[in-house]
């Protein structure tokens, strides 16, 4: 059948997490750090408000751009939160998921042949979802001795007369890299140089741990160029909800509304009712749980460290990145050899960039039984490699 | 108070098991740091006592039966309701006393091994005091959630899949 396909699909590669994942699967007993998702359940209260909308018969379609007072919502806590102002009615849409604020954003913008911008190590939906939408991915590696931080330079080397746009990801996936103000504004000046469109995704902005988060849009001059991708998924533990949302300049979200209603009509009613609530009275269950990652993030990155795996302290998301690198093996053999012996699983850099080869991406969110077992597991694993080794190992920096 | 000690206490009274090592991990912070900490919190009797809470029902032979008395006083003139308290929290059948407002007083929380034996309790002791003028006993049926700890055998698997993006 494969005649049959478009080429667009055929040329996909396939995703080297579902090869990892196949290898986890069949395996009993894994502690898994591979999963991109929180390890709380969706606090009650949200749930609770879904049944009761539920039983209320809210089972039909809302607005093709989401529930109006959802809008509303979203638009105050952005404004609460990061100081952003957009308008309920013509400037947020409602999403499946923050991936699908992602392809629709792309889909908006971009012609056949534009090139955007992905900032490797990435989350690993960029690059196809940029190439489904018709335009060419062009990557950046951030270095391991800038801390994965992208630098403006970088985004100048990249640029070329056909550069639409820039995926920015802050906090990063898979790295937890968290850019600052000060990190973020020599950026802005490049891209306003350039005239590029930025698509923002801030779905990690709540869980940071150390300085105040900076909404990209919220640079001056930034807002008028930026598409704003977030979602409940993360911050909010609703990941098998699906809802994510968008925020930016009218004329493209309306766009992207265009698309969102031949194509999916709208996001899950159901899902938008726990969404409201959770912007409502959801606070104090975000808060508990971003102060749970930050405890479990102190404690993997020094356990990290202990065992011989060097990693920085990284100010969001809930992953950590060490480097394998001084055990001598590649971060496909380091996860695959883990997982055999250790039954840990840990997704290898590489799947994120070239850039992440070296390293491997630890998700913190696991209760903390499950993180000191794994560490535990991970520290016989990493002993013996480190005593085969010999001291002298030039080709590993 | 200072902020990490209000992070400290809210990490043991989850989890009074923690030791020194992880609560210092998972603090960012050194074990003597922690130690100190403690210590001090406990001098000033912000720490208490360390328990474990246990399902009693779950182990042989050792069941045990609660009641919550709800207890109707006349308050002594110069310190209140807090005499009468105190005669009655001295006894150790009494598992929890307090202060409530509305319908009755005191609210008391006791503690047997057969209701015979927390019936003898109130009957003998708790009604004849001089100041408690009525009570009512409840007994407890069934516990589900004690202490913000759910006791039903949940299902706590992780439903998540292995790996994801
Ligand atoms: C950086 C990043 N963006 C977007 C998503 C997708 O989130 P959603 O569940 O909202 O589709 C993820 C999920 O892993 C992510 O890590």
């Amino acid at each position: 059948m494969n005649q049959y396909l478009s080429k667009q699909v055929a040329d996909l590669k396939p995703s080297g997490i579902r090869k990892f994942f196949d290898l986890a699967a069949q395996m009993d007993d894994v502690i898994s750090l591979g999963v991109g998702e929180p390890d709380f359940v969706t606090p009650w209260t949200f749930i609770e408000q879904s049944f009761h909308a539920l039983e209320q018969g809210y089972t039909s379609y809302t607005e093709n751009a989401g529930m109006i007072e959802l809008r509303e919502q979203i638009s105050g806590y952005l404004n609460k939160n990061y100081n952003l102002d957009y308008q309920p009615d013509d400037q947020v849409i409602v999403t499946v998921g923050a991936s699908q604020a992602i392809d629709l954003a792309l889909r908006t913008i971009v012609n056949p042949g534009d090139e955007v911008i992905v900032v490797e190590p990435s989350f690993v939906a960029y690059v196809p979802a940029i190439s489904l939408a018709g335009g060419t991915p062009v990557t950046i590696q951030t270095k391991a001795e800038d801390a994965f931080k992208l630098k403006p330079e970088q985004i100048e080397e990249a640029i070329t007369p056909k550069t639409k746009a820039i995926m920015l990801c802050n906090p990063n996936n898979p790295t937890g890299t968290f850019l600052t103000k000060e990190e973020l504004e020599p950026l802005a000046e490049v891209i306003e140089q350039h005239d590029l469109l930025v698509l923002s995704d801030e779905i990690y902005a709540e869980l940071t741990y150390d300085e105040n988060y900076t909404s990209f849009p919220s640079i001056a001059r930034m807002k008028e160029r930026t598409i704003l991708i977030s979602g409940f998924s993360k911050a909010f533990a609703m990941t098998g909800w699906r809802l994510g949302y968008a925020t930016g300049p009218a004329e493209l979200i309306s766009a992207m509304v265009k698309i969102h209603q031949y194509t999916m009509m709208c996001a899950p009613t159901m899902a938008q009712h726990a969404a409201l609530e959770a912007l409502k009275n959801g606070r104090q269950s975000l808060q508990d749980m971003v102060d749970s990652y930050k405890q479990r993030r102190n404690f993997i990155v020094s356990s990290l460290n202990e065992i011989g795996l060097d990693c920085p302290n990284p100010g969001g998301a809930f992953y950590a990145f060490p480097s394998i690198q001084a055990t001598g093996l590649t971060s496909a053999e380091f996860a695959e050899e883990l997982l055999q012996e250790e039954q840990v699983a840990v997704v290898p850099g590489d799947v994120f960039g070239a850039n992440g080869e070296g390293y491997i991406r630890c998700s913190y969110a696991t209760s903390l039984k499950q993180l000191d077992e794994a560490m535990e597991r991970m520290k016989r694993f990493v002993a013996k490699r480190l005593e085969k080794k010999p001291v002298h190992l030039e080709a590993s920096n | 108070m200072m902020e990490h000690e209000v992070e400290l206490l809210k990490l043991i009274e989850k989890n009074a098991n923690l030791s020194v090592n992880k609560l210092a991990k998972l603090m960012g912070k050194k074990p003597a740091e922690i130690e100190e900490m403690i210590a001090h919190l406990e001098e000033k009797k912000a720490i208490l006592g360390y328990s474990t809470l246990i399902d009693w029902a779950k182990v042989a032979n050792e069941e045990e039966v609660t009641a919550m008395v709800d207890v109707k006083v006349t308050p002594a003139r110069g310190v209140g309701f807090d005499k009468v308290a105190e005669r009655i929290y001295r006894f150790p059948e009494v598992k929890a006393v307090y202060l409530m407002s509305g319908a009755y007083d005191l609210s008391v929380s006791v503690r047997g091994s057969t209701m015979m034996e927390i019936g003898h309790f109130i009957s003998e002791k708790l009604s004849t005091l001089e100041s408690v003028l009525s009570t009512t006993t409840h007994f407890v049926l069934k516990k589900y959630k004690h202490d913000g700890i759910i006791l039903e055998d949940e299902d706590d698997d992780d439903k998540r899949i292995v790996v994801s993006p």
